[in-house]
């Protein structure tokens, strides 16, 4: 099933393959995740992102440097299309020092201060008043950046999400809200969790922009999230940016997936984004057969990579252990 | 399973059965307790059997579930409230430390909050520092509620049933790292009271004061001792707030020396306050000092060996007790 072209300017070759790569590469290193967890090298929780790639690659392309990103725990795809190298991510999993937050976050606790990837944030809706004090300081120091703010639809029911809209459209500042919307929080539909489910209405109601997109097409997602961030960087305001989408797998690895049908997610894993985006890119003659080959080749080997790389990586000592709850420089 | 051995989870589940079967009046609710069957599995098939008016799943709005359950407890109900860790639990501390907690005293006693509120709590899955919290102290801190801790299968199984008796506002800790734990539950226990400490272990040489996951941990490390001849008495706390301080005192006053063992941070601890009012109530009946093995002060690293070093394991209790006994 192709997808319809969405997007007004044409893709290159080398942009459409890269854009599929980002994809294959979420899609191998969570399956491999998953494997590793199964192994015991990965340990507590881990939430998989399969299924919902095309968000995040699609919201993120709309992203510059100078930008902050805030994600939830569900964060691998993010990360990885953000910029990280898979072998801090991976490592981080296993909890090893070389990990990109020093082994002591895990799975739900990705950080990165080169790429500006504020995390890894494992309180629903915790995250989002911090993302509009980001905004705001980037306002009063008057930089550019914007700063990006994700998030599941469970967190739109806490208090914490209405203060954060509030907030952001009160002082007017530079947030983008992505609601990755995968219709789930947990093992409660949207529908049992909300009395309004159109979600984007809840942005409305803070007088904030707002949109919802088909989450599963990459191209759509790419150019809504690129409305998006072009509103929010001409006018400085919030806008919301609703992502409709599905998640393959389980909640976490200790769901046993009691809430929905086997068919329904069926039904999803047609509209899954990779093969969406493939069949679209051989229709348009942008990608043949042999360079997907090569392409999940790559990603494979990559995630290989940084499997062997955190297998050699080290335990920090244990003498270590109240490292880091002060700032080695405070008085 | 072998005979009458039950797991910590089943324990909860019956005791919650038992509370819907015996008093219309009680209903649950909380994050997926129902369709999920409860995060940890504790209410799987509750649902299908009392219906979605007596296990209520909520949106994730802890602040709002429990101010409505506080509402639903001054309308005449008895609600079970889950929280589905003692880590969101903040969320909500507003409604429980301004509402459920002061009602009955700003209203000169007019209004009391007969409410349960459920959170599963403890270290050891490597969560990392957002999952792993031990904030006993943070309510045992507050005036106006009572605040339980289930470290036994006993507890688990029978604390519910006096809890939903009290006429004012009950927590309770639940401990996670237990839930698949299988034990057998005592004979004859048909209801607890939930205004005593219980010894769990009796000895002579010293008193191990301790709650939640700390009780296995010391009665292991009482199993050890002894084998090195120690005769170490454990004492489980497991009513943080208000304290039964007469059993802390007895015990102390037969033992003459104490060590007090929990996950949460040193300061400003439930091991702070046990230690206070030994010295209040009987320094001179002390043979050495008293001493504490708490929880590092450092958020919950994620790691095993870490997490590990974060809170005190049966070897550390045994290795500080034959300390305090040969310097005594
Ligand atoms: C405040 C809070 N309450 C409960 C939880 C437990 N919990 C973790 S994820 C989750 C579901 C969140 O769903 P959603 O926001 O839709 O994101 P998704 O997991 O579907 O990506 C719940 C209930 C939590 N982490 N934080």
């Amino acid at each position: 099933m192709a997808q319809e072209p969405a997007t007004a300017k044409p893709l290159t070759r080398e942009q459409a393959q890269k854009l599929l790569y980002q994809m294959v590469l979420i899609r191998k290193f969570e399956e491999m995740s998953a494997e590793m967890y199964t192994k015991t090298k990965i340990r507590g929780f881990l939430h998989l992102y399969i299924g919902e790639e095309a968000v995040a690659v699609g919201v993120m392309q709309s992203l510059g440097t100078e930008d902050n990103v805030l994600c939830t725990y569900r964060e691998h795809g993010h990360a990885l299309v953000r910029g990280l190298d898979p072998k801090i991510i991976m490592a981080e999993m296993y909890g090893k020092q070389e990990g990109c937050s020093r082994g002591r976050g895990g799975s739900m606790h990705l950080f990165d201060a080169k790429t500006r990837f504020y995390g890894g944030n494992a309180i629903v809706a915790g995250h989002l008043a911090m993302a509009v004090g980001m905004a705001l300081a980037d306002k009063k120091m008057k930089r550019n950046g914007l700063t990006c703010c994700f998030f599941g639809e469970g967190a739109i029911a806490e208090g914490a999400f209405h203060e954060a809209m509030n907030l952001a459209a009160l002082w007017q500042v530079p947030v983008l809200f992505v609601c990755e919307n995968n219709f789930y929080a947990m093992g409660t539909a949207l529908r049992y969790t909300h009395a309004q489910t159109d979600l984007t209405l809840k942005g409305a109601a803070y007088g904030i922009a707002s949109a919802a997109v088909d989450g599963m097409d990459l191209l759509a997602v790419m150019q809504a999230a690129d409305t998006a961030s072009d509103t929010v960087r001409n006018t400085g305001k919030p806008y919301l940016l609703v992502c409709n989408t599905y998640r393959f797998r389980a909640h976490s690895m200790f769901d046993a997936e009691l809430y929905r049908e086997k068919s329904e997610v069926e039904e999803w894993k047609k509209r899954d984004p990779i093969p969406g985006f493939y069949n679209y890119l051989m229709l348009q003659q942008l990608l043949t057969a042999d360079d997907f080959k090569a392409m999940e080749i790559q990603a494979e080997n990559e995630v290989q990579e940084a499997v062997d790389f955190a297998e050699t990586c080290s335990w920090e000592p244990v003498e270590e252990l109240t490292k880091y709850t002060y700032s080695e420089n405070a008085s | 399973m072998p005979d009458n051995l039950i797991t910590y989870r089943e324990c909860i589940k019956q005791a919650i059965r038992e509370a819907l079967l015996g008093d219309e009046r009680v209903f649950m609710m909380g994050e997926d307790v129902g369709r999920y069957g409860g995060a940890f599995a504790v209410s799987k098939n509750l649902l299908q059997e009392f219906g979605p008016e007596r296990i209520m799943d909520t949106p994730l709005s802890e602040a709002g579930f429990v101010g409505a359950g506080i509402g639903a407890a001054l309308g005449g109900m008895r609600p079970i409230v889950e929280i589905m860790t003692v880590n969101f639990s903040l969320l909500a501390l507003d409604q429980i430390a301004n509402n459920a907690a002061t009602l009955l005293h700003m209203s000169g006693g007019q209004f009391n909050v007969p409410l349960v509120i459920r959170m599963s709590a403890g270290i050891g899955r490597q969560l990392a520092a957002q999952h792993s919290h031990s904030w006993e102290p943070l309510f045992a801190h507050l005036p106006g509620l009572r605040v339980l801790s289930a470290g036994t299968h006993e507890d688990a199984r029978y604390m519910l049933a006096p809890a939903l008796l009290d006429p004012d506002p009950v927590i309770i800790f639940e401990y996670t790292s237990l839930l698949n734990l299988e034990n057998k539950l005592p004979e004859n226990t048909g209801s607890i009271d939930i205004s005593k400490a219980k010894v769990r272990r009796e000895g002579k040489d010293i008193s191990i004061i301790t709650y939640g996951t700390g009780v296995y941990k010391s009665l292991e490390a009482a199993t050890e001792l002894a084998a090195s001849g120690i005769d170490a008495e454990v004492v489980d706390l497991r009513i943080l707030r208000p304290l039964d301080e007469e059993t802390i005192i007895a015990s102390v006053a037969e033992t003459h020396r104490a060590l007090i063992v929990e996950d949460a941070s040193k300061s400003v601890s439930i091991s702070s306050e046990v230690s206070a009012r030994i010295m209040e109530r009987c320094f001179y009946e002390l043979d050495a000092p008293v001493k504490r093995l708490c929880g590092a002060e450092v958020p919950i690293p994620y790691p095993k060996h870490l997490e590990d070093a974060a809170v005190p394991q049966p070897a550390q209790i045994v290795s500080s007790i034959k300390n305090i006994l040969q310097h005594a």
